[in-house]
């Protein structure tokens, strides 16, 4: 059981990040694991934000020369972005393993995104134009106070509060996984997918990398590689929906769009608000409850159902 | 058990009265405690620790700032109070609310309910002004709920008693394993409806999903629109006068009597191919035996 959360804004600007902490602290009881969020800003002018870890929380505890090892990292981080041309332009961080760049790069960003990613420990967790996605161990008030999330300005945004019951309490099995190397596209996932090996074998053949043995990373990798293919979103999406074998209820975003597909048996839930400049969905309607207080009205998407969002 | 008063009941400690209403005494494990009535005496048809309430004395309770439990204690006091109508005021989805009421009650819900809301109910009558999430009534054996908007999933998960209606449309596998009572839904369900139900009826004013009444022993499911398809097992049957005349009885009487009267619903019962069990009430039993 986790908990899923998505809210676009119609043509406006809005604080994503706080909206997004209310509806997931509201779910935190389904899953206290850890919280993710995808939030989408405004473009930063063709610059990249990439947002990338350099540990596991927990190994930064393992080894007395931990931080100079994290040091090392980073350093060779620098390094290899260079060598690929790219030019840092502002750096935070956020805890001791967890940064923030902003990069300019023109070239292949995938070359260098692998060749990054192919330092020991080194997980990009996303590298886009307006998408800044953020997971750690914790609940929502704890992941956003870490990471300044509170007054993030953005359109749109999906988030995660997760159980783990496929694989380990880490960041690299917490959501949303970005689609890599597609700069803007992320997913959160509530459900178990059956046909996981079968289908990661085929992405593995097909050239696609996977850091986790979570089963929710097939449905980024599987999207991204419809994406290259030409393959709409909504089109992918409903692809999913005879191709992925299992109960699941997913949320793709793209720069500028929010979509959702549900399961053939629509085993796993989703509360879905609509109004004209607001599009709200969630596990439970305590989340958007959370963002929406006075009375609304709700449904429940129903099975096979797919359904796709313009900001 | 015959020559004992409600009023007497109450005075005994809880042992004292399972004793006295030949329940067993013993440590039951996995099941829950039931009352066992005795058919040759007098019937009783209310719990002799369930309070004397007076529709008349209504009370209003905001539960903005309470946790669900919190919540349900707060109605249980009032019920002991006296308190025989209670409107919850910001309920504001909150999960199982309303749960475990044994006796009777008028309870008005101003604004939606998350999961589970109202389960396990025996009497009371609920007015619910808002939405409902997932399996919204289950277990309920006796007494009304009245969803002015649309429902979650699993609505009306086995239930064996009692009328449970949404005005608006339900998610999927709607009265999944019901063993009894009613469902009515004014608007669409989804897919699934009535899987594996066992008794009972259940009334669909608009379009239900693919697999209707999939696996069903018994019971009837009238769809007033389109069925996507039929589940394993569930087949058409025909619409008699009597089924008109009940249809049109419960649908009037929670106000969702379409204009087109109700000559064009389908019957579905189940085939009997799968399961067949014979479907009378265990009195029933007794008197065909």
């Amino acid at each position: 059981m986790c908990g899923i959360a998505g809210l676009i804004h119609k043509g406006k600007s809005s604080n994503v990040g706080g909206e997004m902490t209310a509806m997931l602290q509201a779910l935190k009881h389904r899953g206290p694991d850890s919280t993710g969020y995808a939030v989408y800003g405004e473009g930063k002018d063709g610059d990249y934000v990439m947002r990338f870890v350099l540990a596991e929380q927990e190994d930064m505890t393992k080894s007395f020369d931990m931080h100079e090892v994290v040091a090392g990292r980073l350093k060779e981080v620098e390094t290899r972005l260079k060598l690929h041309g790219a030019k840092v332009k502002s750096r935070d961080q956020a805890t001791d393993y967890a940064h923030r760049f902003i990069i300019s790069h023109e070239g292949d960003t995938e070359k260098m995104a692998r060749h990054i990613e192919d330092i020991e420990g080194v997980e990009i967790m996303s590298m886009g134009n307006g998408l800044e996605l953020i997971k750690d161990l914790g609940d929502a008030a704890v992941v956003s106070e870490q990471y300044g999330l509170e007054n993030f300005q953005g359109s749109h945004g999906i988030g995660h509060t997760r159980m783990a019951t496929e694989s380990d309490v880490d960041i690299r099995s917490a959501h949303p996984y970005w689609a890599f190397p597609y700069n803007d596209v992320s997913v959160v996932h509530n459900g178990q997918i059956t046909n996981y090996w079968l289908m990661r074998r085929e992405m593995e053949r097909k050239g696609h990398r996977f850091q986790s043995s979570c089963d929710s990373e097939l449905l980024a990798v599987y999207t991204a590689d419809n994406l290259a293919n030409g393959v709409s979103l909504e089109e992918s999406l409903k692809r999913s929906i005879d191709e992925i074998d299992g109960v699941f209820t997913y949320l793709v975003a793209t720069k500028d769009q929010l979509g959702m597909a549900k399961d053939t048996m629509a085993a796993k839930p989703l509360v879905l608000y609509e109004s004209d400049d607001l599009i709200a969905m969630a596990s439970e309607e305590v989340a958007i409850r959370a963002i929406l207080p006075h009375e609304i009205d709700t449904t429940d998407p129903y099975d096979e159902e797919v359904r796709v969002w313009q900001a | 058990m015959a020559g004992l008063s409600n009023a007497e009941l109450k005075k005994m400690t809880q042992e004292e009265r399972v004793t006295a209403l030949g329940m067993r005494t013993d440590q039951l494990t996995g099941r829950a405690m039931r009352i066992e009535f005795n058919p040759d005496e007098e019937e009783r048809f209310e719990y002799p620790w369930a309070p004397d309430v007076d529709f008349n004395k209504r009370t209003e309770l905001d539960v903005d700032e309470m946790t669900s439990t919190e919540a349900n204690q707060k109605i249980r006091a009032l019920m002991q109070e006296g308190y025989g109508t209670i409107v919850i005021k910001n309920p504001r989805g909150k999960h199982s609310l309303g749960v475990g009421i044994l006796t009777r009650l008028r309870l008005i819900f101003e604004g939606s309910l998350g999961y589970f809301g109202v389960g396990l109910l025996d009497g009371p009558n609920v007015t619910i002004n808002g939405r409902v999430g997932w399996s919204c009534g289950e277990n309920m054996l006796a007494g009304t709920v009245v969803v002015e908007k649309n429902a979650g999933s699993t609505f009306g998960a086995a239930i064996r008693g009692g009328d449970l209606v949404s005005k608006g449309s339900v998610g999927s596998r709607t009265g999944i394993d019901q063993k009894g009572g009613t469902i009515i839904v004014g608007g669409d369900t989804g897919a699934l409806t009535g899987f594996m139900m066992q008794r009972g009826r259940m009334v669909i004013c608009g379009n239900a999903g693919k697999n209707l009444g999939d696996s069903m022993y018994d019971g009837t499911i009238y769809v007033g629109g389109n069925i996507k398809s039929f589940g394993v097992d569930a087949v058409e049957g025909e619409l008699t006068d009597l089924d008109k005349a009940w249809l049109t009885r419960k649908l009037v009487q929670y106000g969702l009597m379409p204009e087109n009267g109700v000559d064009h619903f389908t019957k579905v019962v189940a085939g009997r191919q799968l399961w067949n069990y014979d479907n009378l009430e265990p009195s029933e039993k007794k008197i065909v035996l």
